[in-house]
This record gives C-alpha cells, sequence and structure tokens, in this order.
C-alpha cells in the first residue's frame, strides 16, 4: 500500500445496512477505495480520522436532486447543488432532466457529466427524458443515453399523461431494464390548482389539487407495467392510495416501487397556512392521513427510498403570490435529519433510514455506491447522531434558501463526507 | 335606522375595541372588533345624507387604491369614503399582477410605501396577495378583495345590513340566525369571508349550491351547513345572499348551462317564499339577473336590500379608513 493514499476511519458506529452491519469497527481505504470493515492491520504512515461517538455510513444517494445546470444557473449549478449535497453527506446525486436544453439527448447528458467532474464534489448521475422537451410525444433515445451515462429516464416535473406514450416508454425501456420514473399527477386533475385541496385550500381560497390526481395516475400506469413488464418508480410519492396501489403491484410481484420526500413524510398542507411559497411543491403537501400512510408504507418496506427533490430556486421565483410562485424546496442539507426523525419516532430502525437513502436507491439506479464492501468507492458520511441544531437557511452551502424546514429544531448533524476517500465536506470548514 | 342606533344590544358596547394595523380578512376578528367597526360606521352614516357630504376627519391622510382587478363599486365606495372624510385619495388600476411580465407585486407596493401614504387599499386577483404584502412591507393594507380568499369590508357591510333588520325579524341579536349563502361559493371571497364573519357574531350559516361549486371539506374548514338543494337549503331562513356567477364556469364543466343553473339555484319569488316571512335577500354585485337571481325578486324592495348594502358599504369603508389612518382611534 503506497504512502499517502491509506485512511482509517477509526472507532466509529459503522451502520452498513448492505451488509447487515451495524457495531463499532474501523473501515480502511486505500487509493479511494474501501479495503476492510472490521479491525484491519493498518499500516504506520495511514492517515487516522477518529469517528468515536459518530456514525460512520456509506455517502448518502439521493435519486432525486435538480441540479438547474444547463440553462437555470441563477437557480442553481451543479457545483453549488453538489456543495450542498456534500454538506448534507449526500455522495451521489441522481440529477433530473428538466433543464435548458432538456436532458434527452446524448450530448446533454455528456455536458452535464462533464461539468460534474470539472466542478461537481459529489457523483452526479444524469437521468434522462422520457421523452423529447418533456413534452409527452416522442421517446428520447434509452439506448444511446444509457450509453452516454444516463441511469434512469423520468419526465419530472412534467407527467407523462399520455396513456399510449407512457405504454411505449415501458415497454421499449424493458429491453433495456432501463428505469421508468414517473411524476405522477393527472394534469386534468392538477388543472391550475396550486395546493391540495382539502380542509386549508378552502380556507385560504386557493385552487386545490385532489389527492386522487396522483393515485389515478399510479393506478393506470401499475395496469401498464402489467401490460408491459417495464420497471416503473413512483417518484416523490404523497398519496395514500398510490402507496395502497404499489404495494397491491409489490405484492403481484411487479417492478414496481416508490419513493418518499422528507417534506411529504414530516409535513402536511396546514404549512401553507400563511400563503408560505416555500411549502409550495409539486406533488403538494397532502393532509396527515396521507402522511401517516407514508410512515406506514415506510415502516412496512414498501418504500424503496427516501429522495429530496431538491429543487433550488432564486428569490424572485419565490417572493410572489402564493399561484404565481414556482414549485419546489431545497432538500439535501436538510435530508439526514429529517429523515432520522423516523428513527427517533419508531417508524425504522437507522439502519433500515440508511438502507432508504443508501443501498436501496443504489440498487433501483444500478450504481455501485452506497455500501460499505470492500472493493466499493470509499463514500462514506460521517454524523453524529445525537447533536441537536436548529435549521439555518442562511447557512446552507448551496446557492438556495427555499425550504420549509428553516428553524426546526433537529438532531443528527454531518461532520465530515468523503467521495472516494477524499473528504468533500467537514463541518466548519 | 341612522346615526342613533345603538350597538349595546348585539353586544357590550366596546367602541375602541379596534387594534389592527391591517384588515386582511375577517379570519380572527373578534365579536367585539366587528361590533366596534358597525358602530363607528353608523356614526359616519349621517355624513352621506348631509348636504354637504364632508368632514374634515381624515384631512392630510393620504389613501391608495391599488387594483389588480377590475371594480367600479369597490373601488367608487373606498374613494368616496375616503373623499367624504377628506383624505387625499389616488387611484391606481393594474392591468396585469406579476403571473404576466413587469413589476412584481411588491415592487409595486415598495414604490407606493415609499410616497408614504396612510393606507393602501388592494384588490388582487390573487388569494393572499395582501398578507404576501402586509408580510413584506410596512404599509398599512386593507383588503379589498383577494382571489377567493377574503373580502372583509363586504362582510363587515353585510353584517351592518343585516343588523339592520334584525328588529323586523323579530330578534335581538346574531344568535340562532338563519343565513344561506347560495350559489358558486366555490371561486367566492365573498362566501368566505361573510361565513367566518356571521359565525363569529353567532349566526348559523348555510352554504347552498351544486357539489361543484362548494368547496372541499367545507363543513370542518367553516363551520357551516352545506345544502346542495336549493328548496331545502332556505328552508326558513332569515337571510337569503346570492352570490354572483361567472357565465364562464360552464368552460370548465362546474355547471351544464344557465338554464340548467336558474332553475335549480336561481332565487325566484316561489322559491323565496320557502324562506322566514320576514327573510331579506342581498347580493354584493353585480348581479346577473336571470342567472342566480330573478329580477321579480331583485327588485322588490319589501325583500331585496341590495341597494342597503351599497349604502351600507360606503359606512363600513369610512369606518374601517379611518380606523387604520388615525392610529390614535385604536385602543
Amino acid at each position: 500500500m503506497e504512502m499517502g493514499q491509506c485512511l482509517l476511519i477509526k472507532g466509529g458506529r459503522v451502520v452498513d445496512p448492505a451488509n447487515n452491519l451495524d457495531e463499532t469497527a474501523d473501515v480502511l481505504i486505500a487509493d479511494g477505495v474501501i479495503v476492510q470493515v472490521g479491525r484491519p492491520e493498518v499500516p504506520g504512515n495511514c492517515r487516522i480520522i477518529h469517528a468515536d461517538g459518530l456514525v460512520v455510513a456509506p455517502g448518502l444517494v439521493d435519486m432525486h436532486v435538480h441540479l438547474r445546470e444547463p440553462g437555470y444557473e441563477y437557480k442553481g449549478t451543479i457545483a453549488s447543488g453538489t456543495r450542498s449535497a456534500a454538506a448534507g453527506g449526500v455522495t451521489s446525486v441522481a440529477a433530473m432532466p428538466n433543464t435548458r436544453p432538456v436532458t434527452d439527448d446524448p450530448s446533454v447528458v455528456g455536458h452535464v457529466l462533464d461539468k460534474a467532474r470539472v466542478g461537481g464534489v459529489v457523483n452526479v448521475y444524469p437521468i434522462g427524458a422520457i421523452t423529447k422537451g418533456l413534452l409527452g410525444v416522442e421517446l428520447s433515445e434509452f439506448g444511446l443515453m444509457l450509453e452516454a451515462g444516463c441511469v434512469a429516464f423520468s419526465d419530472d416535473g412534467a407527467t407523462v399523461a399520455d396513456t399510449g406514450v407512457m405504454r411505449r416508454a415501458l415497454e421499449y425501456a424493458r429491453g433495456f431494464g432501463a428505469l421508468i420514473i414517473q411524476h405522477a399527477e393527472d394534469p386534468s386533475l392538477v388543472s391550475g390548482g396550486c395546493m391540495n385541496e382539502g380542509v386549508t385550500s378552502s380556507r385560504l381560497g386557493l385552487p386545490g389539487i385532489p389527492v386522487e390526481s396522483e393515485s389515478i395516475m399510479v393506478d393506470r400506469d401499475i395496469r401498464l407495467v402489467q401490460l408491459t413488464g417495464g420497471r416503473y418508480h413512483v417518484a416523490h410519492l404523497s398519496a395514500a392510495g398510490a402507496l395502497e396501489a404499489v404495494a397491491g403491484a409489490q405484492a403481484k410481484g411487479l417492478p414496481v416501487t416508490c419513493e418518499v420526500a422528507p417534506h411529504h413524510f414530516s409535513l402536511t398542507d396546514e404549512a401553507v397556512n400563511g400563503y408560505d411559497t416555500y411549502a409550495k411543491m409539486a406533488p403538494p403537501l397532502r393532509s396527515e392521513h396521507d402522511r401517516n400512510a407514508l410512515l406506514e408504507g415506510l415502516a412496512r418496506g414498501i418504500v424503496s427510498a427516501i429522495a429530496t427533490d431538491h429543487a433550488p430556486h432564486d428569490e424572485e421565483s419565490k417572493k410572489v403570490e402564493f399561484c404565481c410562485a414556482a414549485n419546489g424546496v431545497v432538500g439535501l442539507e436538510t435530508l439526514l435529519p429529517i429523515s432520522l426523525e423516523l428513527v427517533s419516532g419508531g417508524v425504522v430502525t437507522l439502519s433500515q433510514c440508511l438502507a432508504l437513502m443508501t443501498c436501496k436507491p443504489a440498487r433501483l439506479l444500478g450504481i455501485n455506491r452506497g455500501v460499505l464492501t470492500p472493493g466499493f468507492p470509499a463514500d462514506l458520511v460521517l454524523f453524529d447522531m445525537m447533536e441537536a441544531w436548529q435549521i439555518d437557511s442562511g447557512k446552507f452551502h448551496g446557492s438556495a434558501r427555499n425550504t420549509p424546514f428553516n428553524g426546526r429544531k433537529v438532531r443528527g448533524r454531518v461532520k465530515k463526507t468523503l467521495v472516494a476517500g477524499k473528504i468533500v465536506f467537514e463541518e466548519g470548514q | 335606522m341612522g346615526a342613533g342606533i345603538s350597538y349595546s344590544r348585539v353586544g357590550t358596547m366596546k367602541s375602541n375595541l379596534w387594534n389592527r394595523k391591517h384588515l386582511l380578512s375577517m379570519r380572527d376578528i373578534g365579536r367585539g372588533e366587528i361590533l366596534s367597526i358597525l358602530e363607528t360606521a353608523a356614526s359616519f352614516r349621517e355624513v352621506n345624507h348631509r348636504d354637504i357630504k364632508k368632514v374634515p376627519t381624515l384631512r392630510g391622510k393620504t389613501i391608495i387604491n391599488l387594483f389588480y382587478e377590475n371594480s367600479t363599486r369597490t373601488r367608487t365606495s373606498f374613494e368616496l369614503a375616503g373623499k367624504r372624510m377628506s383624505a387625499d385619495v389616488i387611484n391606481m388600476s393594474v392591468a396585469s399582477s406579476s403571473v404576466k411580465k413587469g413589476e412584481t407585486l411588491i415592487d409595486t407596493l415598495a414604490t407606493l410605501q415609499a410616497m408614504n401614504p396612510d393606507v393602501v387599499v388592494v384588490r388582487h386577483s390573487e388569494s393572499g396577495a395582501q398578507e404576501f404584502l402586509a408580510r413584506n412591507l410596512n404599509a398599512a393594507i386593507i383588503n379589498a378583495g383577494d382571489g377567493r380568499h377574503a373580502h372583509p369590508t363586504q362582510a363587515l357591510l353585510d353584517i351592518l345590513t343585516i343588523h339592520d333588520h334584525l328588529p323586523i325579524m323579530g330578534r335581538e341579536d346574531f344568535q340562532g340566525l338563519k343565513v344561506a349563502i347560495c350559489g358558486d361559493v366555490l371561486h367566492s371571497r365573498v362566501a368566505r369571508s361573510n361565513a367566518q364573519g356571521l359565525a363569529t357574531m353567532g349566526a348559523e350559516v348555510r352554504f347552498v349550491g351544486p357539489p361543484t361549486l362548494i368547496p372541499a371539506k367545507v363543513e370542518e374548514a367553516f363551520n357551516v351547513k352545506v345544502y346542495h338543494q336549493m328548496d331545502e337549503g332556505i328552508q326558513g331562513v332569515d337571510v337569503v345572499m346570492m352570490l354572483r356567477l361567472q357565465q364562464e364556469r360552464m368552460a370548465k364543466a362546474y355547471i351544464p348551462s344557465i338554464r340548467e343553473y336558474f332553475h335549480y339555484w336561481g332565487l325566484t319569488r316561489k322559491r323565496l317564499a320557502l324562506a322566514a316571512d320576514t327573510a331579506i335577500v342581498m347580493h354584493p354585485g353585480p348581479m346577473n339577473r336571470g342567472v342566480e337571481i330573478a329580477s321579480e325578486v331583485a327588485d322588490d324592495l319589501e325583500r331585496s336590500v341590495i341597494l342597503e348594502q351599497v349604502a351600507n358599504g360606503l359606512a363600513i369603508r369610512m369606518a374601517v379608513l379611518y380606523r387604520l389612518c388615525t392610529p390614535q382611534s385604536r385602543s
């Protein structure tokens, strides 16, 4: 082993869900790759990071992030988005294609990867558009885009509403084993709505979006999965009915999975009171009934991933009348503490919680991340699980501040983030 | 009716209970505050019947009417209210909001604020626009209607109008008074503000209309009863408040036709007979004759108090402007 390229993370509580590991151990890293987890023999000049009292886990994988570049650099860039990720303990992000130009062509995929190599501090995996221009009409080049480095396909932000097009997308993707990620909202039911339909929307006089807008789309898509055999994943699932449908499909053995976002399992549409545009996103915050269903889905293992739908915005897009405000909230820097509320609340164990943010999404995307298996890239997060702190959006490392969690008291603080054995974030640095 | 009316019979007289910088909605306006405004309004009524309709109360005060939505009656009412109290009143109509291109709402108001008006009266097509402005800027704001959300001065003038008729209904106060708010409740800020204000006063509020025009979970949101059959909904009520139906509602499949709408939810003389004998008919205007209300009812001065509402609107707006322009009048 060569000098200077050896690193030992010593004395932490190593939690590696993929390997069923949760014990005090050391992690030996060489040349950016995991060598051994346990009590390895350590070369004399190995650099040591003491992790006593900290959890040492695989770096988090967020399969749903908007980096905004190319095209919307005033909202966020690959550099600022990945900086945010690193600060949140996230070492791999899947980047949604609703950029300008849209990631619907191998050349745009290449551009995103090039930018990420130069300016990114964590791993970036592009998601390609299902349809050209996100218009819902013609399929993008799945094969060529996969070769260029795409890990999945989605028209996120828009829904593939046309049933025939969705059928073909699932069918064609099956030939490549590709994953289709649907932003499931029936546009004709959304129809100008800007928050969840319910007591709060009625009081505030805001046009509501019925929760069925999501369930109906998921129901339809599951029938298409039955028809086509394509791999189908529901993005930011928010509706109790949709979760039930996913559970039913899984029970039938269909290749159907879903992710949930921290804001959906920790907040309800009451957060919109006062017309807070930082509580506006698509799909919208739902009722307590839906929130409880998501918690149950997490506990029962129906949900495969926690994903942030990190959506940075410039202040101008949010500092307007509620209905005119852009959809979306940032989430990378609050992902871990909000998700740890699931552990303190007894919904899932720490290992289950981390699995939802590491090995499970990595497996869905088919990337060699999210595990501490020897031979895999040394992406790690070191965090203090008990440290109490208050979320302060003014101190975010990314460029945007649009979070509904500002001021929330949480536990669990990221101390260090490593990508391929290199420290990319260190608290207080 | 008139300036000499006593408000003590509907509650303890607390003329100085108003201590707000803005008037944004009826949501947490208390009974005492409402009575305080009614009382102030009553004292201003007499001014509107003088030969020279002007008092110096707000001399040197500046009021800006900032209207992002077409309005004739509300704008005129606020304008006249300010002028009759000798305030300087400026009207600004802005064709487009931030939805379209152009200056943002907040920049427009910041510009006006820099000229130091005492009150800015704002009407806007988006729900919550005034709350958004109040949160981000310093100017005192009166909400003259925001989207589907609130129209507090309309609710206050309606409460004043009902109040005037309590003796005819043989009532002491609002307790147990039955009010049916009928028609396009979904899109109505008038319905929402009235439901809140009337409930605060002790009335029993009903929303009546086709299911497509009633907001979701409205019983829980507003403490009202919902009726889809008009005949059932107005049975025995003391007040029938009709709402304007925008003719374009057919385009989005809310209702099939005006003919069918009028047949089932239009207020006719025959239908009105189902309400209490002393029941009054109200409408915030502008009316669509033959759509939500028959002319035979609208023009029946025995029952229709629609023009009294307009007169009371002026008095209420004088009262609200007075309270917001003169901090010393607040407690």
